[in-house]
């Protein structure tokens, strides 16, 4: 594992981008690593991209925002459009490639306030970064760009709700990160109350991790690096 | 008769669809000020404040010309283009927050020097924009982000009741009254009153309008509706509490 | 009173949790607050752990209020705090300015937004110069700029305990992102660390009838004639410059062979540590320097830095306040070069910094 990975979650509010965020960061403290999650937050209470910055490491981490990503997760068109400016040629893209609509899922967001408010790209040269043009194509530039049906297959397999779940596995298996018993020691410290309550929910959290790391698996076999 | 739009004229197209949560009550209020200000005939004279909270959402929501000030500030920033330009209409537009918290001073002094102002209050019992935290209009056993466990009136006081106190403090030629987003034709009825009180020069218009939060109310529609309807309702009294009639009637 | 904390415990939160523990831990009794983001959160936690730990809150009807309540709480004997940011700030200079003339040891968390005026909820270093110099005073107050969870957990006690030990108004000064991200600290109980928490002590209302039993407690802040206020302004601030040696921090790094130094505060200076290591492991010979407390300003550590090397890259998310202090405290002293990066309420990552360095040749 290098050093310092960088990630960028972003998709509609309500998609459960901040949950993926925060599973990640804390699976990454579990092991032992500095682990730093910050959700980008504006003055909207709704609407707008939700995007979430997360970096895992062996050292200290320098700034809590970054300006390229090792992996960009994308849950919705508009997040795909949004997160353009952080791939670079070293950057595992991860869409849901699924053609319906999104599925809300209860969304815990730090005081709320976790929307973007005006999308930078239009900024971002000002102050001297990169701005990248493009609405609703994926990235040309990615080193891999790996679309998951993360929607579909759990409108029809499992359950809508834990659709971010499935890209959450997806994107560990492609990329090592952490390893999945602390994703799913993460899932459980976070949800522990609701699981014990209802214990099928536990069941359904953790399938779908497991979901996600066959499709990932199917991904890969395709490209041709199983 | 006026021909009935889906959007009023006054509202600013590029800046719509607006910032505002799904269900929110600026939504409404906003559409009947819309109308008003078409029906009115006084969009090219009108300026708007704003304040901070999600009011300032607003900022650039009617072709009209608009200030966002700061925090409770608004109505004072109104005061002062209105003494400078006592020919231009202005109406300032904040929420509880700003209004009956940091804001209070100035509304209370405004209204004894009885300015020629009209000051909009969109009351959600919260601050919406910072989280949802307490305000002065919270209910007692609501609870928010700053009282967790429901609201005390032993320890912070019972909801401020503020047309009550405009009106209680106010001087000859004001109008103060209060409307609710559920009844959006009543609203406009007290909207385009205030608004002609100003045009006339009699005095502070006030109006207090009941609204809602359902983002930080965590309320879907329904509970949303019945939380105005039936908790608010039965604090919050709506009505004219101050016209130049009742003030006939006073004197 | 219950100790919330007993042993030490690693936890992953995010800055304002960690905040509202550190008060809890630092003995804190009362917070007076008003909502502005990016602080709220310290609120929303401090509320909750109120009623079980016998801590009282009250929220304010503005800034200016939170200010002057917090001042009657520590007035009445009790370790209080507020929180704020941005335009409550400035609304907290009066506050601050009769606690500098008073010696009241009030304790404000500031998390830097983007400014001037409402600007941002986000982030920036722009309220240096008013958490330094704000007010119409001469800045008697301890600033300390936090750069992690596990500084603004410390650094609130310690602010805690300075202030009622001095008796000057402390500001933890961190910002936005500090306050929203999540990483991990060590929570502990100070006193199991040694550390001594400073007790508190009421200034007014304590047994006896005043003038009688005890000399009535008389506290104000003006004066009648010139002579007076300049006898309290020199006795003031020779407390200070006293209390400066014995409070004063900074950081510095590999300055003793370098070519250039790095100069930056709060969460900016993990970017400088993180492109000086970077940039050392490609042979340049880069220095930093941090100053933790802005109010003192840690002059003489920075002179001693200047003599070792004068070439300095100073970077913030502002428009030279940082470089402003940088400026005082090495008056008459030779700097060869000073070269900025401002990025005003933007974020700074250590990348950026590398690729300055790197362009320089």
């Amino acid at each position: 594992m290098a050093k310092l990975i960088k990630i960028a979650i972003a998709g509609e509010g309500g998609q459960g981008v901040q949950s993926i965020g925060d599973i990640l960061a804390e699976a990454g403290n579990e092991e032992g690593k500095e682990a730093l999650y910050i959700p980008n937050f504006g003055i909207e209470q709704r609407g707008g991209v939700s995007l979430a910055f997360v970096q895992i490491s062996e050292e200290q981490i320098g700034s809590p925002k970054f300006q390229s990503a090792d992996i960009v997760i994308a849950l919705s068109e508009r997040a795909v459009a949004r997160t353009l400016q952080y791939v670079t040629k070293d950057t595992l893209f991860v869409y849901d490639s699924s053609l319906i609509a999104p599925p809300e899922v209860v969304d815990e967001v730090i005081g709320l306030q976790a929307y973007d408010t005006v999308a930078p790209e239009a900024q971002a040269g000002k102050i001297g970064r990169k701005a990248k043009s493009g609405h609703g194509e994926l990235p040309e530039n990615a080193k891999r760009l790996i679309g998951i049906p993360a929607t579909a297959v759990a409108q029809q397999e499992l359950h809508p709700r834990v659709f971010n779940m499935i890209i959450l596995g997806a994107t560990v298996r492609a990329a090592g990160i952490v390893e999945m018993k602390t994703i799913e020691k993460a899932l459980e410290s976070k949800l522990g109350k609701k699981f014990t309550d209802n214990p099928k929910l536990r069941e359904l959290n953790f399938s779908a991790l497991q979901k996600g790391v066959q499709l990932m698996d199917a991904a890969l076999r395709e490209e041709g690096q199983a | 008769m006026v021909e009935r739009l889906a959007m009023p004229k006054s509202w600013r197209l590029e800046s719509k669809p607006h910032k505002f949560c799904p269900g929110c009550g600026h939504g409404m209020v906003l559409k009947v000020l819309g109308e008003v200000i078409d029906e009115l005939a006084i969009q090219e004279k009108l300026i708007f404040g704003v304040d901070i909270g999600c009011s300032l959402l607003a900022w650039d929501f009617f072709d009209v010309d608009t200030v966002q000030t700061h925090h409770g500030r608004t109505n004072p920033v109104m005061v002062g283009i209105k003494r400078a330009r006592p020919e231009l209409l202005c109406i300032a537009y904040m929420g509880d927050g700003g209004a009956y918290a940091i804001g209070s001073q100035h509304l209370v002094n405004a209204a004894f020097r009885n300015e020629k102002i009209m000051a909009i209050v969109v009351n959600n019992c919260n601050y919406g924009m910072t989280g949802g935290q307490m305000s002065p209009t919270t209910l007692p056993g609501q609870k928010t982000e700053t009282s967790p466990y429901g609201r005390d009136p032993k320890e912070t006081g019972s909801p401020t009741q503020g047309p009550e106190m405009v009106a209680a403090i106010a001087s000859p030629g004001a109008y103060v009254a209060r409307g609710s987003v559920t009844n959006l034709k009543q609203l406009k009825r007290f909207m385009k009153k205030a608004v002609e009180n100003q045009l006339a020069g009699n005095g502070f218009s006030f109006l207090e309008v009941i609204s809602c939060c359902p983002t930080n109310w965590r309320t879907n529609a329904k509970q949303t509706w019945a939380f105005m309807e039936e908790e608010m309702a039965s604090y919050f009294r709506v009505g004219e509490l101050l016209t130049a009639e009742k003030d006939e009637e006073n004197s | 009173m219950d100790k919330l904390i007993q042993e030490e415990k690693r936890v992953f939160m995010t800055g304002n949790e960690a905040v509202a523990w550190a008060a809890v831990a630092a003995g804190a009794e009362i917070m007076n607050g008003y909502p502005i983001t990016p602080q709220n959160e310290i609120m929303h936690y401090w509320t909750r752990l109120a009623p079980k730990f016998n801590k009282k809150f009250l929220q304010t009807e503005d800034e200016l209020s939170a200010g002057f309540t917090t001042i009657g709480s520590v007035l009445g004997g009790k370790k209080a705090f507020s929180a704020t940011a941005g335009p409550g700030t400035t609304l907290f200079q009066e506050p601050l300015s009769m606690a500098e003339m008073m010696r009241i040891p009030m304790v404000l968390v500031v998390q830097q937004r983007g400014g001037p005026s409402t600007a941002t909820v986000i982030y920036s270093q722009q309220e240096v110069n008013m958490v330094t110099f704000g007010g119409n005073g001469e800045g008697w107050r301890i600033v300390y700029s936090t750069s992690s969870h596990q500084e603004l957990y410390d650094y609130t006690i310690k602010a805690f305990d300075m202030a009622w030990k001095y008796r000057f108004p402390a500001i933890i000064l961190g910002d936005g992102y500090q306050a929203k991200m999540r990483e991990s600290l060590l929570m502990y109980n100070p006193e199991e660390r040694g550390i001594e928490l400073v007790q508190p002590e009421a200034f007014v209302g304590k047994p006896g009838l005043p003038g009688r039993d005890r000399p009535a407690s008389h506290l104000r802040n003006a004066f009648s004639v010139e002579e007076e206020l300049f006898d309290a302004a020199m006795s003031i601030q020779r407390e200070y410059d006293q209390m400066a040696s014995e409070i004063i921090e900074a950081d510095q790094q590999q300055i003793e062979d370098a070519q250039l130094v790095i100069v930056a505060h709060g969460v900016v200076s993990r970017a400088a540590v993180a492109a000086m290591n970077r940039l050392r492991a490609k042979g340049l010979k880069v220095g930093y320097f941090r100053p933790i407390t802005l109010r003192p300003f840690p002059e003489k550590q920075l002179q001693a830095v200047a003599a070792s090397c004068n070439n300095f890259l100073l970077v913030e998310s502002a428009l030279g306040q940082l470089a402003r202090l940088f400026k005082e405290a090495l008056f008459n002293v030779p700097v060869k070069t000073f070269q900025t990066i401002y990025k005003p309420g933007v974020g700074i990552t250590a990348e950026e910094i590398v690729e300055y360095i790197e362009a320089l040749g």
